[in-house]
């Protein structure tokens, strides 16, 4: 009797034990769609250890992304200035705030962020993750203008979201630590590697004639020579992820990385964009000062400008740069088009 | 019990057999420490224009990445161990180091290639290399930087201006059907070295080589474009001969 008696006490302790576990909702891990050219090309993406991608974290990460409920007012949301159409980014020079103030800097482009190896973002190389990244516009005054405590407060008293934590990171305490997590998990799934260069490079497109030249004169060392700073058909990113001064300014206005580092090696050093996508990216440079490719174009041919910080390899800034005919322009922006990927600015799982 | 005792003999048996023959190993590393001449370049040394070259020319160093690759200890027995492939060594990154587990102790020749030869510089296969943007185009052959070597040197002119030492296989293209190349990477002897416990072999590089031994090197004649430049290849082979050398502590 007393035998049956200790049994059925560990029975029903058992029990007790199980239904708590049941309780605790597992998520399911997140299946990165890697573009092939990226896995036969590239590095792992970096995904921290301390911030797996789950499903239920992207999906939570997305509803944030896009809802404005993360602003003072709640009248922006991160897709204000990082619309998914224009590959993440606005066709503003400056963003406005929700108090109408503007910025000083171009909102730049999001994808392929896993594949920052160094994981410096921003223009200025100031953000030292995507997590920590995400903390900045909510709280600055002339973007999202709130702070985090009114923002997790916001979202705890929210029907929806309380669950959607406890799902995607087993707590339903809502913090700027899981808010930044849930967004970070999205920001990482946002890839373009779909153009039809990409397509090329796989055999499943040709490129035309000027495309081709015009993927030539980036190549060629004695013309273009952009492939030292902004990939290859090797490095599918089409970016170092580097800082570099690419003959801007003689005189700084901003002094980019420069400020950041405090060392005056470093002004006017910003990071080199993805050439991806520049269809929908204009304005163009850290502070949008170019409207339209070809005066991008034609600042690396002809409108380089010396300074001390200028980059060895801005290597014809003594003649202004590069010297690219009439018809060698038009090829390079032919090919530059060619790395327009449609496919990603209609990605139905990057809408709202 | 007959079962314990006989795992118990066999485990005794097998640890006589293995402790006598047992090979004693340590780890290993290796650090490249950069000079000019004799004098250690630090990280703040960097974009400040102070190195003069062995051709007068005073001159910045602003970047500075390249490749070392079958890195290798050959013992009396000609056995070889092979304590990297490749690596890429980037001076920005400060601590560069190449690390190898299990070294036999003992006295070895220390050797490794400075760049890729031929037949590992094959175009797009290293996906670190790619992922750090070191490729060269295919117009000029392919494969890989063998270095990058960038900064501003005081020109004729006393104006500052960019210079891009980078160095590949050498490709003449006048031809543009019939490229003609030549590898210039090269084997990198570094004598007999005694492998003790947790060893660190120190490499220096120095830099000033590049512009001296046995080409003094022009900066006003060869700054920039010189990829494509098969002669300026073969002078820089035949000065990154001297470039490195043990350190015996």
């Amino acid at each position: 009797m007393k035998k049956l008696g200790v049994c059925l006490f560990f029975f029903f302790l058992l029990i007790n034990c199980t239904s708590k576990e049941e309780g605790i909702y597992t998520p399911i891990s997140y299946n990165l769609e890697i573009p092939i050219l990226f896995s036969n090309k590239l590095i792992a993406p970096i995904i921290p250890s301390n911030n797996p991608l789950t499903e239920e974290g992207v999906a939570l990460g997305k509803k944030l992304f896009f809802d404005k409920i993360l602003s003072g007012d709640n009248s922006q949301a991160c897709a204000s200035c990082h619309n998914p159409q224009n590959s993440f980014t606005d066709l503003q020079k400056f963003s406005e705030g929700i108090n109408g103030s503007l910025g000083s800097r171009n909102s730049m482009p999001l994808f392929n962020l896993a594949w920052n190896f160094d994981e410096r973002f921003a223009w200025d190389g100031k953000e030292l993750s995507l997590e920590r990244q995400a903390l900045e516009p909510v709280k600055n005054p002339i973007e999202m203008h709130s702070n985090w405590i009114i923002v997790a407060q916001k979202l705890q008293s929210n029907f929806e979201y309380p669950n959607l934590f406890l799902q995607a990171f087993g707590d339903s305490k809502i913090d700027s630590v899981l808010i930044t997590r849930a967004i970070a998990q999205f920001e990482r799934t946002i890839i373009s590697g779909k153009s039809k260069f990409d397509k090329f490079l796989i055999g499943e497109a040709t490129l035309n004639i000027q495309e081709e030249n015009g993927f030539n004169i980036f190549m060629d060392e004695t013309k273009g020579d952009c492939f030292h700073c902004h990939g290859s058909n090797n490095n599918p990113l089409w970016t170092d992820n580097k800082f570099h001064n690419n003959g801007l300014d003689q005189v700084f206005t901003d002094l980019g990385l420069g400020a950041v580092t405090g060392d005056t090696n470093d002004n006017g050093k910003f990071k080199s964009p993805s050439i991806r996508n520049l269809a929908f990216t204009a304005p163009y440079m850290h502070d949008g000062r170019f409207t339209t490719l070809d005066e991008v174009i034609n600042h690396y041919s002809e409108g380089l400008k010396q300074s001390n910080t200028i980059d060895p390899l801005m290597k014809k800034v003594n003649q202004g740069g590069v010297q690219l005919s009439t018809q060698e322009k038009a090829d390079l922006k032919a090919f530059l088009f060619s790395l327009t990927d449609y496919d990603f600015i209609n990605n139905p799982a990057f809408k709202e | 019990m007959k079962k314990i005792i006989s795992f118990l003999i066999s485990l005794a048996i097998l640890g006589a057999c293995s402790g006598p023959n047992e090979e004693l190993t340590t780890q290993v590393s290796i650090k490249f420490l950069h000079n000019w001449n004799d004098t250690p370049i630090l990280i703040r040394d960097l974009n400040t224009i102070k190195f003069t070259n062995a051709n007068g020319e005073l001159l910045s160093i602003e970047r500075i990445r390249y490749i070392v690759s079958n890195v290798v200890l050959i013992n009396n027995e000609n056995e070889i161990y092979e304590l990297s492939k490749y690596q890429l060594i980037d001076f920005g990154d400060n601590e560069v180091i190449i690390n190898a587990d299990e070294v036999p102790l003992g006295s070895y020749k220390l050797s490794f290639i400075f760049g890729f030869t031929d037949r590992d510089n094959t175009d797009g296969i290293y996906q670190d290399l790619n992922s750090n943007s070191f490729n060269v185009p295919r117009m000029l052959g392919g494969g890989y930087h063998f270095m990058q070597f960038d900064g501003k040197y005081l020109n004729e002119n006393n104006q500052e201006t960019g210079f891009n030492y980078h160095m590949i296989r050498a490709v003449n293209g006048s031809d543009t059907n019939n490229q003609v190349f030549q590898d210039t990477s090269f084997k990198v002897d570094l004598g007999v070295i005694s492998i003790a416990n947790n060893d660190e072999i120190k490499i220096k590089t120095d830099l000033s080589e590049w512009f001296k031994n046995p080409n003094t090197w022009d900066l006003n004649q060869l700054n920039t474009l010189l990829m494509p430049n098969f002669n300026a290849q073969v002078l820089m082979n035949q000065n990154g001969k001297s470039v490195f050398s043990l350190i015996q502590d």
